[in-house]
């Protein structure tokens, strides 16, 4: 019975990321109607005469189309990764961020905005940054007493807090006129900028590790039950551990370097992705995977139509992941006690 | 006669120059239940965690079916020896059968999760404890008794030929430890495994054991039978107070004298 719900549950989040994905090509300062936005897409594929504007096209198919699909991927990684990281650290509170990529990425991205970089250089920065950060973490992780999630925990903390003393300084010597509001931008968070070359690039980082992570999902639940029982379940809990957070990590970084720090969404969908299928990873992980992708859609799509500007995103998924989260909180339904 | 399931030769652990064991030898066969009993700080647990391999000892043998267990591979040795905790502290609110169906790990390849196979062995591992309606039951919500038989399942799921329980009755009232000690007695006698577990109360040991190991400071004073091994004079000088030992002609109970 419960597999049977489940399999319900997993077809309405596949068909609403869908059907958002659509609904995301539509709206916008130009808005296309859904009829449209079809046939434009199904025109790559098939011989349609076009009926429309050159401008539909370029808005469908240059602008809109790679923008929410790097939304959908963002979403998606870094949803699974909190699912990831709350299981195997043991703790709901924690985000694909606790081991200090995103400061790490954030301060690459600054000091590279700082140097008049390119986007492409910034991106790489970004990615550079976020990975050194996370090793750090690792590397001072060592030196702790005792080898467990804690001190990892602990350690990303130090390495986070370095990092964003480090990006605060870049800000304090950047160019109030011109360099400030680029640095203070990307570190907010947007999706604003993302061109197919982007999205290709992120995909081919990301894709690998979310199939491998979702592959490798059900040793999650192992490495939850703590190191001693999976150890004696057979799990050399210490590798297992160590090579899905280099994906999830991997995954993480690179979603960063394209969309810039997203906060919440990493937290909060897999507490209601819990709260859907139950606490499970074989379910949790592809489940994350849904609602982070529609998640991260929508919010962008309030990001661009709510104001005649631009909302950055981490504003957003601020003003709506803390309201959200306290609610789980509250209703104790967030799937852990 | 067949090879003990569990054999330990001159066992002996030292944290740096702290010696916890020395000269341990105990073998357990099929369908036994071997009960270690001693005071806090004997070396009950840390002679449990030298056999589950979490410590490594400083001298001596594990065998398990004549096998040294340093030539195991984690994997290999997950599926000959299966250990149920003292201590569980649930995080997640995973279902009853979630939880067994970790017990298959051992089973189950790198790359994948559990079949239609493992998910019938860990209904009938909940079923051999009457434990199958609770199947849908998040773990969390269960009593202590009811959970210690969760990981008693999880256990059984690993189709090990050898348990190792942590004090399975530390954190039980009076109704649940007779009832979990009654289903280890079960298990070992009706399925043939090599039961080892600590024990507090050497009541316990008394009433559900086949084998006994007495240790104190580090080694074991007497094995044999509950009756062989547990006498009045011994426990009266492991635990430095009177015992009495009280019969209806068929069972023992030992209880603290010295009062009148």
């Amino acid at each position: 019975m419960r597999e049977r719900r489940y399999g319900w549950t997993v077809a309405a989040l596949w068909a609403a990321v869908v059907a958002i994905l659509l609904l995301s090509l539509c709206v916008g300062r130009y808005a296309v109607p859904p009829g449209t936005v079809v046939r434009v897409l199904l025109a790559r594929l098939f011989p349609i005469t076009p009926a429309w504007d050159g401008t539909v096209e370029t808005v469908v198919w240059q602008v809109r189309l790679p923008r929410v699909l790097a939304g959908a991927l963002v979403g998606a990684s870094l949803a699974a990764g909190g699912a990831v990281f709350q299981g195997l650290f043991r703790n709901p509170l924690v985000s694909p961020y606790v081991l200090g990529v995103s400061s790490g990425a954030g301060f690459g991205a600054a000091a590279a905005i700082l140097l008049g970089a390119s986007a492409i250089v910034t991106q790489a920065s970004a990615f550079a940054m976020g990975a050194v950060a996370v090793l750090l973490t690792m590397f001072i992780a060592r030196f702790g007493r005792d080898r467990s999630q804690v001190t990892l925990v602990l350690a990303g903390f130090v390495v986070g807090s370095l990092f964003s003393s480090l990006i605060s300084g870049a800000q304090y010597v950047a160019d109030p006129a011109t360099r400030l509001p680029q640095i203070v931008f990307w570190l907010m968070g947007s999706l604003a900028s993302a061109q197919w070359g982007d999205l290709g690039r992120a995909a081919a980082v990301i894709i690998p590790c979310l199939v491998a992570v979702t592959v490798l999902r059900w040793k999650v639940n192992v490495l939850s039950m703590g190191d001693e029982e999976a150890r004696s379940l057979g799990e050399n809990p210490a590798e297992m551990r160590l090579l899905l957070i280099g994906l999830t990590t991997m995954a993480t970084a690179v979603s960063v370097s394209l969309a810039g720090v997203i906060g919440w969404v990493g937290l909060v969908v897999p507490h209601l992705s819990r709260w859907l299928v139950g606490p499970d990873a074989r379910r949790l992980v592809p489940a994350s995977m849904a609602v982070g992708a529609l998640t991260m859609m929508l919010i962008d799509d309030v990001a661009r139509t709510l104001l005649t500007a631009e909302i950055p995103l981490g504003i957003l998924t601020g003003i709506i992941g803390a309201p959200v989260f306290a609610v789980l909180l509250q209703r104790r339904r967030s799937g852990w006690e | 006669m067949d090879v003990p399931v569990v054999d330990i030769q001159d066992l002996g652990f030292s944290y740096g120059e702290a010696v916890v064991l020395h000269d341990v030898g105990m073998q357990v066969r099929r369908g036994q239940v071997f009960a270690i009993v001693g005071p806090n700080a004997a070396g009950k647990t840390t002679l449990l965690r030298c056999m589950e391999r979490v410590l490594r000892p400083t001298t001596g043998v594990v065998r398990f079916e004549g096998r040294d267990t340093r030539t195991l591979s984690a994997r290999e040795l997950s599926r000959t020896v299966a250990v149920v905790p003292q201590a569980h502290a649930p995080v997640f609110p995973y279902t009853v059968q979630e939880v067994v169906l970790m017990g298959r790990n051992p089973h189950v390849g790198v790359g994948s999760a559990p079949g239609p196979a493992d998910v019938e062995k860990a209904r009938e591992a909940l079923a051999a404890l009457d434990m199958l309606e609770l199947a849908g039951r998040p773990y969390t919500q269960l009593s202590g008794g009811q959970l210690q038989l969760v990981l008693l399942a999880r256990a059984l799921a690993q189709e090990a030929e050898v348990l190792l329980l942590d004090e399975p009755t530390a954190h039980l009232d009076f109704r649940n430890r007779y009832m979990v000690l009654d289903r280890i007695r079960g298990l070992a006698t009706g399925r043939g495994l090599a039961a080892v577990m600590t024990v507090h109360d050497p009541n316990d040991a008394m009433q559900y054991a086949d084998r006994v190991g007495l240790l104190g400071e580090g080694g074991l004073v007497a094995t044999g039978t509950p009756e062989e091994a547990l006498t009045a004079e011994r426990l009266g000088a492991l635990y430095h107070m009177p015992i009495e030992m009280l019969t209806d002609g068929s069972r023992r109970v030992i209880v603290a004298g010295g009062r009148g």
